[in-house]
């Protein structure tokens, strides 16, 4: 049941991993206020929410499909969530509310790919526009919701707060990648989920029920996507829901995909995810300290990124052993 | 006598129907039938948010008692969307487009062709390369120079200040930013060494983006005394940056945005913003509103040949200045119209 990997002494994950030290260290040592401790948690944190949306993305792609609906899900419950506390509804509701609209979309998700058999590019492409659409007409008011209801502290602190110095997002970020690791490696549904994305249909023969996988699979990919939402929601106190219809999700499947997670499926992990969140993490904020111009910085990081695509496919080329059908 | 009383009396009842009609003072009949039927089209950058909703109040408002039809096209933050809707339009063939480009450039070729097509072309708020008949919107270069001008009072070096700013651009490409960064670098060099931009980076309109880049050039410059936002909606993003460092009393934020509530004041008094230029939306709808009544009364013989600018008078808001009238709220703009 082990994922197979191709065994080449540099992987795309050490490439990303030793890019993302590289410039850590030229950061450090030409950039005093890189070093700071302070500096250091704010990268991380910056990153963290890039880093949540990641673990949902590589759950999708290891389990061999992908959820374009990830960022419409964070975005469109989150932002109803505000607007049912703005209504009135007590926050403990609002939130389940919330975490009942992600969860039944995920189950859609799900739906159409394990019933109907519809490539999971496609499903959840219609389902985020779908969901976008039916939320922003049916549930929500405004575009942007700013949350005006007085809530707890806590939640607040959700997104806003520190433990131990440490913010809490990152916390946070933390939290899912254990959670997710423990269930990918551990778990017999985690554990089902890279059999099913190695060779599905190998794991329908072997008696693993692929259909209530893929349902649970979109579900939690759905439920990770609402956790960053509210996480994004209370740090800044407002949703801004066109982040839904935004190229965010592209940066979601980078996090994931350059870190070594391939998207034919049945590779890779948690700690895939947490090197490419990195590698951007380090890049953005270096980037931010020495004020490269915006256009500039899209160059460098495009530059990067492929540069650690290349490397990889001088490293490790494909061929018939290596690549796989499914793979794109 | 009674012949008299008869004819008065008659005279009378047949004057009364006549006494109930409103008369006609030479222009009111003829202007409502210059409105009547006409066909206005609103195509903003998205509807859905404070200011193209504000905007639009006076046009349905003036629909509805007027008797034109409103057609409102939302390409939701798409350019490409916006444009098609626009050459749309254009075929369509409406008395009038009233247009709220995303870009400088993005829709200077599809006003030249709405003109050359006899439409009559508004442009609100984003100013367009392409001049259209009328342009109502703030001045943006003079809107930065004095967040600028704001941000020099409270952290200049002549002040006590440490003189140090950073910037928030939106997305370059929009007017916004375009001609707002240079009213601020033109500004700050004029301010001879009292203030410096030590950070200047852009997080296309998207708070949680400016909440990235904050958070980090807070650290990077642990002396900032000013930041600098181009608009409210992203500048929040920015605040909460400010808010989680603890730096609410030492980094004055100065943004800007069109005075709905929430964005706005709501801000100033719970300490976001120390300083906050209005464009205010609303007074732009009414100017809005006035503007398409003009257009459709007195159709311009050539469109685009003589371009009218309605430059937004700006209100600095801070919580010294503001005042019960300094914002609005979209609930009661839609209620009771601009």
């Amino acid at each position: 049941m082990m994922a197979t990997r191709t065994r080449s002494p540099l992987s795309q994950e050490m490439i990303v991993a030793a890019i993302a030290a590289l410039l850590f260290m030229a950061f450090f040592l030409t950039q005093p206020v890189f070093r700071t401790t302070d500096n250091l948690l704010s990268l991380l944190q910056n990153v963290s929410i890039l880093g949540i949306l990641g673990l949902g993305m590589a759950l999708s792609i290891i389990g061999r499909g992908i959820d374009l609906s990830i960022v419409t899900v964070m975005a469109m419950s989150s932002a109803w969530v505000l607007q049912l506390a703005n209504s009135g509804l007590p926050l403990g509701l609002a939130l389940l509310a919330g975490l009942l609209l992600s969860i039944a979309v995920g189950l859609v998700n799900g739906a159409l790919i394990a019933f109907l058999e519809v490539p999971a590019i496609f499903a959840t492409l219609a389902v985020a526009t779908l969901n976008y659409g039916v939320v922003r007409t049916a549930l929500l008011d405004d575009n942007l919701v700013y949350l005006k209801a007085e809530v707890p502290g806590w939640f607040h602190a959700i997104g806003g707060g520190a433990l131990f110095g440490i913010p809490n997002p990152v916390l946070l970020f933390a939290l899912v990648c254990l959670l997710l690791h423990l269930f990918l490696r551990y778990d017999i549904a985690g554990r089902f989920l890279y059999a099913m994305g190695e060779n599905p249909a190998a794991a329908r023969i072997t008696g693993i029920a692929n259909r209530p996988l893929t349902l649970l699979q979109y579900a939690i990919c759905s439920v990770i996507g609402f956790g960053a939402g509210m996480i994004l929601a209370s740090t800044i106190g407002s949703v801004e829901t066109r982040i839904a219809r935004s190229t965010m999700v592209y940066d979601v499947i980078l996090v994931a995909v350059i870190g070594g997670i391939g998207l034919s499926g049945g590779k890779g992990g948690v700690r895939n995810v947490i090197i490419g969140t990195a590698l951007i993490g380090v890049l953005l904020n270096g980037m931010t300290i020495l004020n490269t111009p915006y256009t500039v910085q899209n160059i460098i990081k495009s530059v990067i990124l492929m540069l650690a695509i290349v490397a990889d496919s001088i490293l490790n080329p494909r061929d018939e052993q290596t690549s796989q059908q499914g793979d794109i | 006598m009674r012949k008299l009383l008869t004819t008065v009396l008659a005279g009378f009842l047949t004057a009364a129907p006549a006494l109930a009609e409103k008369p006609d003072d030479g222009l009111v009949f003829e202007s409502a039938a210059a409105l009547k039927g006409k066909t206005v089209a609103y195509l903003p950058i998205a509807m859905g948010f404070d200011l193209t909703e504000a905007w639009v109040t006076g046009l349905k408002k003036d629909a509805e008692t007027w008797g034109y039809e409103l057609t409102i096209r939302d390409p939701n933050w798409s350019v490409d969307a916006g444009a098609q809707a626009f050459a749309q339009l254009i075929q369509e063939q409406p008395d009038v487009i009233v247009v709220h480009p995303p870009e400088i450039q993005a829709y200077a070729r599809l006003i030249q062709q709405a003109e050359r097509a006899g439409i009559a072309v508004v442009v609100v708020s984003l100013k367009a390369s392409t001049n259209a008949d009328y342009f109502i919107g703030p001045d943006w270069y003079d809107m930065a120079v004095a967040q600028t001008k704001s941000v020099i009072e409270m952290c200049g070096k002549s002040k006590g200040g440490s003189g140090k700013i950073a910037v928030m651009q939106g997305v370059l490409t929009n007017p916004t930013s375009q001609y707002g960064i240079q009213a601020i670098e033109a500004t700050v060099a004029e301010s001879g060494g009292d203030i410096e931009i030590v950070s200047n980076q852009a997080a296309d309109w998207d708070a949680s983006k400016a909440h990235a880049i904050a958070t980090t050039v807070l650290q990077a410059n642990p002396d900032l005394c000013g930041y600098v936002g181009m608009w409210d909606n992203m500048d929040v993003g920015i605040a909460a940056a400010i808010r989680e460092a603890g730096k609410q009393d030492t980094v004055k934020l100065v943004s800007s945005g069109g005075g709905n509530r929430d964005s706005a004041c709501a801000n100033i008094e719970n300490g976001n913003f120390a300083t906050y230029i209005s464009y205010d939306a609303a007074a732009q709808a009414r100017d809005l509103m006035m503007v398409v009544r003009s257009v459709l009364q007195n159709p311009p013989e050539e469109p685009g040949a003589h371009p009218v600018a309605l430059y937004t008078p700006l209100r600095s808001i801070d919580k010294a200045t503001m005042h019960s009238g300094s914002c609005w709220s979209l609930d009661t703009l839609q209620a009771y119209g601009p």
